[in-house]
């Protein structure tokens, strides 16, 4: 018998033998690496304030995947991108304790409960910050105007847990808070590079647009959800500016200002939460341009993207059923057998 | 279709089936080198089992002397092909052996007469004109010609097609999609002539005109030798392919070449297409040439973790640690050795494991290649089904894999995955998707057979 010839040194692996030069915690560190100039350009806007929000809602993400996630899961990035990006929605002088509690919400409701990485319906970032919106209103919209003392922190932002201090004295309307409620528009250069107020990372478009352009390139990011959801608020918004300028604002503002570029980069392009097929991603993007559009014109809130979001991904399980790709060789017509939801 | 319209087709849809992945195709070590033969090793072993279908009947005991070239085993029902000595030799035992297959299979082992010339017997070599298809088959299936691409699918039942069914193009295999590999190459730039006389034997038999080669444009020079060799009187055209793997799939060189897809569950008969490897249209050549049955077959040996590799004519049932010695050893830190090429090869834990019909290569790989990689849960990400040549799911066959929700999987087309591993390739969470698929694939067959 050939026993004698096994050599101990052999490993068995199934094929295939090779592997793309691609991972999980790749991705994920890539895509927070990416972040990186976003924080940059905000903290020169708005002072190291913002450095301690987003590290606060960083930490409270990370160290609730710590204490309740599955062993070594922090290896896998997910749940420090999950901080970052929900620290980066944040207002610059929100209490860091806050940002700190949005993180842990985010991570432990947002994703953990739901079985941990992959397993979730929602963003967790985005619920993060829906949480923190239910909870503290108030501090999450208010805007300190770009133009503070760089160095100043304020109060609110070292406030002490459970605690609010009054805004400081100067803050500042967001470009589309502007818009609804006193239907002033801001120049389009200005939402571009960053000089309105606004959450840490919505203000700076045109450093988002690279970032994503470059996560795009390097096959990180699904590039049909950005440009699916440019597309269509483009359109729609142009179609409402051309039936009423005064009251609708221009395609250039509503790309550029409030969330819109951080959550079509960031935030739709989750591949947990967004549909896996193409065809899918592209429906998705619609959905959310068309939403952020109606809630921009017609809701109550000055800014939509993040419920935009949250409701597509909702429907992604949905969305995934209905685009499946049809088989190699399949007739044309696919039959589901009889009976049974499918 | 008219005729118009059917070169406006070709030229649209040539090399056009989507998806598929692109790993560095890594052939620069052996693409170079010529064939060379590789010396009779001490001892032959022989499985029984060496082709798709029944394994064959052993008609030699221990202690017989045999020619190289002689029948030891006889076929078993028409989707069997007997098996040759492949040296001359004594039968020393038939007994369990190692099988690159990762199981033990029952082995004809031979001791090779150490003094013999290896000279076969007179042979009677058969005269391809002027016989019938039927007599054509036969002299194949008497070869014992397999596919020498991998699936060792006998060849001869390719050779009769069914009654009423209409044959139009042979179209021969020589894309050669997998990394690693170049024995198919080197087989077209140093036998060009065997390559076209085994179409026209081929031609003959079915009784088609026209006949394509489909070829991978990595290989430039085998595409210039077969071109400049092609015979004046055949309708024999070669056909450059875009390098993707899996393009030597049947189904997907299908679709490259000639624009057509073949249903699920269809042959490519259902298309009017008969799909042969170009080795195995080489060893027909033999067989019509020299009377000699496939006993011998190209391999290449190589990878970072052979010291000098090769492309060599190995005899059938050679040992895998022979074919090494004559290639000069391991070098560097091998952690793997696998037959065939890496995207669909097994895994060696032997080094008694014999080369067999269709073994198409051996690749030695180290650590840097074949090291663990840690699984992280699916992420969703769809790079999977960007890269499913079939366009299946696999992130959601994956999911109901590992629910054991087999019925669901059918449902989900599992019976059209081919499991070439493009899923497993790219998935950045490192599932292996493709082994999952395989075992589903297991338990859907186990099932079935228990119900019927």
């Amino acid at each position: 018998m050939g026993a004698q010839g096994t050599d101990p040194r052999l490993h068995l692996t199934p094929s295939p033998h090779l592997k793309a030069p691609v991972s999980t915690p790749r991705i994920m560190w890539t895509v927070t690496a990416s972040l990186v100039p976003v924080v940059a350009v905000a903290t020169y806007y708005f002072g190291p304030s913002v450095l301690l929000v987003v590290g606060a809602a960083t930490l409270g993400a990370v160290s609730t995947e710590r204490v309740f996630g599955p062993s070594a899961s922090l290896g896998d990035g997910s749940g420090a991108l999950t901080g970052l990006l929900l620290g980066i929605t944040l207002p610059p002088g929100l209490p860091i304790w806050m940002a700190f509690l949005g993180g842990a919400f985010g991570v432990g409701f947002g994703k953990l409960v739901f079985g941990g990485l992959g397993q979730n319906v929602f963003n967790p970032a985005l619920l993060g910050r829906a949480f923190l919106q239910a909870a503290f209103p108030a501090a999450l919209t208010t805007w300190p105007a770009a133009t503070e003392s760089w160095w100043g922190l304020g109060d609110s932002t070292l406030a002490l847990p459970f605690t609010s201090p009054a805004p400081d004295a100067v803050t500042g309307a967001t470009p589309l808070g502007l818009m609804k409620f006193e239907s002033t528009s801001t120049p389009t250069w200005d939402l571009m590079v960053g000089q309105t107020g606004g959450s840490i990372g919505e203000t700076a478009g045109l450093v988002i647009l690279l970032c994503g352009a470059y996560l795009a390139a390097r096959n990180y990011l699904n590039w049909r959800a950005p440009v699916g959801i440019f597309a269509t608020v483009a359109l729609a918004s142009g179609l409402l500016f051309m039936i009423d300028s005064a009251r609708y604002p221009s395609p250039a503002f509503a790309l550029f200002s409030g969330g819109l570029m951080l959550g079509a980069v960031y935030m739709a392009t989750d591949p947990v939460t967004s549909p896996v097929t193409n065809r899918g991603v592209w429906i998705f993007s619609v959905g959310v341009g068309i939403l952020v559009v109606t809630i921009r014109s017609w809701g109550g809130l000055p800014e939509g993207v993040m419920y935009a979001i949250l409701l597509m991904n909702a429907l992604t399980p949905f969305i995934n059923r209905a685009t499946q790709p049809r088989p190699f060789g399949a007739e044309p017509t696919r039959t589901r057998p009889a009976g049974g939801p499918g | 279709m008219d005729h118009a319209g059917e070169a406006v087709q070709l030229m649209w849809f040539s090399n056009g089936f989507r998806h598929g992945v692109h790993p560095p195709d890594s052939k620069e070590l052996t693409a170079a080198v010529s064939v060379r033969r590789m010396p009779y090793p001490k001892e032959i072993v022989l499985p029984l089992r060496q082709h798709a279908g029944k394994p064959a009947v052993p008609i030699v005991k221990p202690g017989d002397r045999v020619e190289r070239g002689d029948t030891i085993a006889e076929p078993d029902g028409w989707v069997s092909v007997p098996i040759h000595a492949s040296a001359a030799g004594t039968v020393r035992s038939i007994d369990w052996w190692p099988h690159p297959d990762g199981t033990v299979a029952e082995t004809v082992l031979l001791e090779v007469d150490e003094f013999s010339p290896q000279v076969a017997r007179p042979r009677l070599v058969p005269r391809w004109e002027g016989l019938s298809p039927q007599e054509s088959v036969e002299a194949v299936r008497q070869a014992g010609v397999v596919g020498l691409g991998g699936a060792a699918f006998p060849t001869h039942v390719k050779l009769l097609p069914p009654e009423g069914v209409e044959v139009s193009t042979l179209l021969v295999n020589a894309a050669e999609c997998e990394p690693y590999l170049t024995t198919d190459h080197r087989i077209m730039v140093d036998y060009a002539d065997r390559v076209h006389f085994g179409i026209r034997v081929m031609m003959n038999a079915l009784g088609v005109e026209r006949a394509v080669i489909g070829v991978e444009r990595n290989k430039p020079d085998a595409i210039e030798r077969l071109r400049a060799t092609a015979p004046d009187d055949l309708d024999v055209t070669v056909e450059p392919l875009t390098v993707k793997y899996p393009q030597g799939y049947e189904k997907m060189l299908i679709k490259s070449v000639l624009g057509q897809d073949v249903p699920t569950g269809k042959l490519p008969l259902h298309v009017g297409v008969v799909v042969q490897n170009v080795g195995s249209i080489a060893a027909i050549a033999e067989v019509f040439e020299t009377g000699l049955p496939l006993i011998e077959r190209v391999v290449t040996v190589t990878g970072p973790g052979v010291a000098r590799p090769s492309n060599l004519i190995v005899p059938v049932g050679a040992k895998l640690r022979d074919v090494l010695d004559f290639c000069d050893g391991l070098v560097g830190d091998v952690t793997e050795i696998v037959f065939g090429g890496p995207m669909m090869g097994v895994s060696q834990p032997d080094l008694d494991a014999p080369i067999i019909k269709g073994t198409t290569g051996i690749v030695v790989l180290t650590r840097e290649e074949s090291r663990p990689r840690h699984r992280y849960p699916c992420i969703q990400c769809g790079r999977c089904l960007d890269a499913c040549p079939v366009f299946l799911n696999p992130s959601l066959l994956g999911r109901l894999a590992q629910a054991g929700r087999y019925e669901e999987m059918v449902d989900e087309h599992l019976d059209t995955c081919m499991l070439c591993g493009c899923c497993s390739y790219v998935c950045p969470s490192n599932i292996p998707l493709s082994q999952m698929f395989s075992l589903s694939k297991a338990a859907v067959r186990k099932h079935a057979t228990r119900a019927a």
